[in-house]
């Protein structure tokens, strides 16, 4: 056989075969890390967000507007109280500070919350202790900070039992965290889900402070400069609450329960409801889709592959007709002819899936490197693809070696 | 099929390939045509190549076939390698009715029991003499050691045992007719079967394969050559004129 030609016919299955794990290994890439950091987000929690009305007409117009939104105390306490299947509420209460330590100072987000924050979160206690009880009876001006604000504020001391100074008081670090989201890429699920609209995205780690102790030193008025319509005053007395169930069938039912009755108590549409187990069976429906849509992309492609493979092999046998001949004379059955040529086709094809294996098995690595995309090779996109080339080379080969071995013997001999 | 369990006489092999077996009767009277005939449908008119040939031969014969372009030589030398069925009439070889017999056990009896070589001999560009010679063998199963063993053994017989690895274009036209031969005894058949085989060939070349022939014949060979050289036909001990598809006179010759 000709090795420039069959070496362009391994080529359309070499990419075919390689399509398919490179897509596929990018689907479930894309699919797994979105599932992580729905999982992250827990999925017995139901997340409540204050997010900022539709604007009035009237307030627009206004040089300075005093605007009170959001959820309060009394709704997590509603919740506490009158949704069964409740285990815990978290509410929590963001803000954008500058914190000084010494001549350090970084802008950071201060997290008011309560002490069973971390049954809803995935950040770890590296060292000393997260707040506790006695903290938020007594106010007390703590703070628990994690890894990241630990770098930019502490060079060489050791944090634990430091004041770090955050607005006009003074913090003693009793405890150190791993971060929030331990990977910065930023998809559009963890921007829709987690991060809530507090300040600017510029700050850098975060700070546990006991949420009592927030009420108190920080009250519940923001002021905000906005460009075109001066200074807003805004009230807003919590930025989340979440609120975990005891078990997965119990988030919809809670969900319902939840709606209705913020509905009952806000007027305006001033929160939202984010729901990570919803959000994962999504998650798991589009990547499934997606998957799909990558996978048929690249079926085609091997289909194309296949098509050329039958094409050489049909002229291939055209071209040794005479030599079909002359092993039909020898003793050859036409069985024999057809094992022949499908051999031969199937050792292109099957050339052609390790090689595309090897070469799919890179992309993913490259397409990772260079874009920090994500990507996962699964061993049986691997067994699927080899399968394919495999079932390609039969497929298509058939037909050359069924027409090779059909051809009449003494015209084949005639055939020059 | 069922003519393998009739002992006629002469030893009998039975080749056994893919469960198929087909017996075949080394009788004195290996070939035998009766009445054999071979049609045409070239278009719409019937053309009739073969008419009633009365053929018989037997074990050990040097036959040649002759006659003019158009006659039917090539047709009767192809039903007798059992590459063609007849239209009507009988065709037993060995002991097998020919008609009677399907693609795979006739590809069976080619291989085992007929050594063909062509005038423009035929060989695989691809594969080297050694590779060549062992085609036939492949084919009736034998295992790589016991072919590639043969394989050497014939080609030293031909007189190209220092050619083993070269491809046939890189042989003279005599050595790769004697490669030919090689192969076509490959499997130790009982016909040998030669289609004009000095045709593309100098005379010397020719005179050498001419005389390898011979040689066989001596051993015990049945051949049957056919040629329109009167020549190669003059090594034959007994010449059949073929005419319009009809065996027109035979001609025999003591030695």
């Amino acid at each position: 056989m000709h090795r420039l030609r069959s070496t362009l016919t391994t080529l359309g299955i070499i990419f075919g075969v390689s399509s398919v794990i490179a897509m596929l290994a990018i689907g479930e890439g894309a699919s797994q890390q979105a599932q992580q950091q729905i999982a992250r987000l827990g999925s017995l929690n139901i997340i409540v967000k204050t997010v900022k009305p539709p604007e009035d007409q009237k307030s627009t117009t206004q040089e300075m507007s005093m605007k009170q939104y959001g959820l309060t105390y009394t709704d997590a306490e509603r919740f506490q109280n009158s949704i069964p299947n409740v285990r815990i509420v978290v509410p929590s209460r963001r803000i954008s500070q500058q914190v000084r330590y010494r001549n350090r100072k970084v802008s950071t987000e201060i997290l008011g919350t309560v002490p069973w924050y971390t049954d809803i979160s995935p950040i770890r206690i590296l060292r000393g202790r997260f707040l506790s009880s006695v903290d938020m009876h007594y106010r007390q001006g703590i703070c628990v900070v994690d890894e990241q604000v630990v770098t930019e504020l502490f060079a060489f001391d050791d944090p634990l039992g430091q004041d770090i100074k955050i607005a006009s008081d003074y913090y003693r670090v009793v405890g150190i965290v791993s971060p929030r989201d331990s990977d910065r890429t930023g998809s559009n699920i963890k921007d829709d889900v987690s991060s809530t609209n507090v300040g600017s995205g510029a700050n850098v780690g975060t700070i546990y402070i006991p949420l009592t102790t927030v009420k108190d030193r920080f009250g519940e008025i923001s002021i905000q400069v906005s460009g075109s319509s001066g200074a807003n005053i805004e009230k807003i007395e919590l930025q989340e609450i979440v609120v975990k169930v005891n078990a997965a069938n119990e988030v919809l039912r809670t969900q319902g329960v939840l709606e209705t009755l913020l509905e009952r108590f806000h007027k305006k549409n001033d929160y939202q409801v984010v729901v990570p187990l919803e959000k994962l069976r999504l998650a798991k429906e589009s990547a499934r889709i997606f998957s799909i849509v990558l996978g048929s992309i690249a079926a085609i492609s091997l289909l194309v592959g296949g098509i050329g493979i039958m094409n050489i092999m049909l002229a291939t046998v055209s071209e040794r007709t005479r030599e079909i001949g002359i092993r039909r004379a020898l003793g050859a059955r036409k069985r024999d002819i057809i094992i022949q040529f499908l051999s031969e086709t199937l050792l292109l094809t099957l050339t052609g899936g390790v090689l595309g294996i090897l070469l799919g098995s890179a992309i993913p690595f490259l397409v990772t490197y260079f874009s920090k995309h994500p990507t996962a090779i699964t061993g049986g996109s691997l067994i699927l693809a080899f399968g394919i080339s495999a079932a390609v080379g039969i497929t298509f080969g058939l037909y050359p070696a069924y027409r090779a071995a059909n051809m009449d013997p003494i015209e084949s001999l005639r055939h020059e | 099929m069922a003519k393998a369990d009739q002992e006629v006489g002469g030893g009998k092999t039975v080749i056994q390939q893919a469960n198929k077996t087909v017996g075949f009767d080394s009788d004195a009277q290996i070939l035998v045509m009766e009445q054999l005939c071979k049609n045409y449908y070239p278009g719409a008119v019937e053309l009739k190549v073969l008419r009633d040939i009365e053929l018989t031969i037997t074990r050990g014969e040097s036959v040649a076939i002759m006659g003019p372009s158009g006659s039917g030589k090539s047709t009767l030398l192809n039903m007798i390698g059992c590459l063609d069925r007849p239209t009507s009439g009988s065709y037993t070889l060995g002991g097998n009715n020919v008609s009677m017999l399907e693609d795979d056990q006739l590809s069976l009896i080619r291989g085992a029991h007929i050594g063909f070589v062509f005038q423009s001999f035929n060989l695989i560009d691809q594969l080297n003499v050694i590779e060549n010679i062992e085609i036939p063998m492949f084919y009736q199963g034998f295992s790589e050691h016991d072919s590639a063993a043969r394989a050497t053994e014939l080609a030293q017989m031909v007189g190209l045992g220092d050619r083993v690895g070269h491809r046939p274009s890189e042989l003279s036209g005599g050595q790769q007719q004697r490669v030919a031969i090689a192969r076509a005894l490959a499997n130790d058949p009982l016909i040998i079967l030669a289609d004009e085989p000095t045709g593309n060939l100098d005379s010397q070349s020719g005179a050498d394969i001419l005389e390898i022939l011979d040689r066989l014949h001596e051993q015990g060979k049945t051949i049957i050559v056919v040629t329109h050289d009167d020549n190669i036909a003059a090594h034959a001990r007994r010449v059949i004129h073929l005419l319009d598809g009809r065996v027109k006179r035979q001609e025999y010759k003591d030695k």
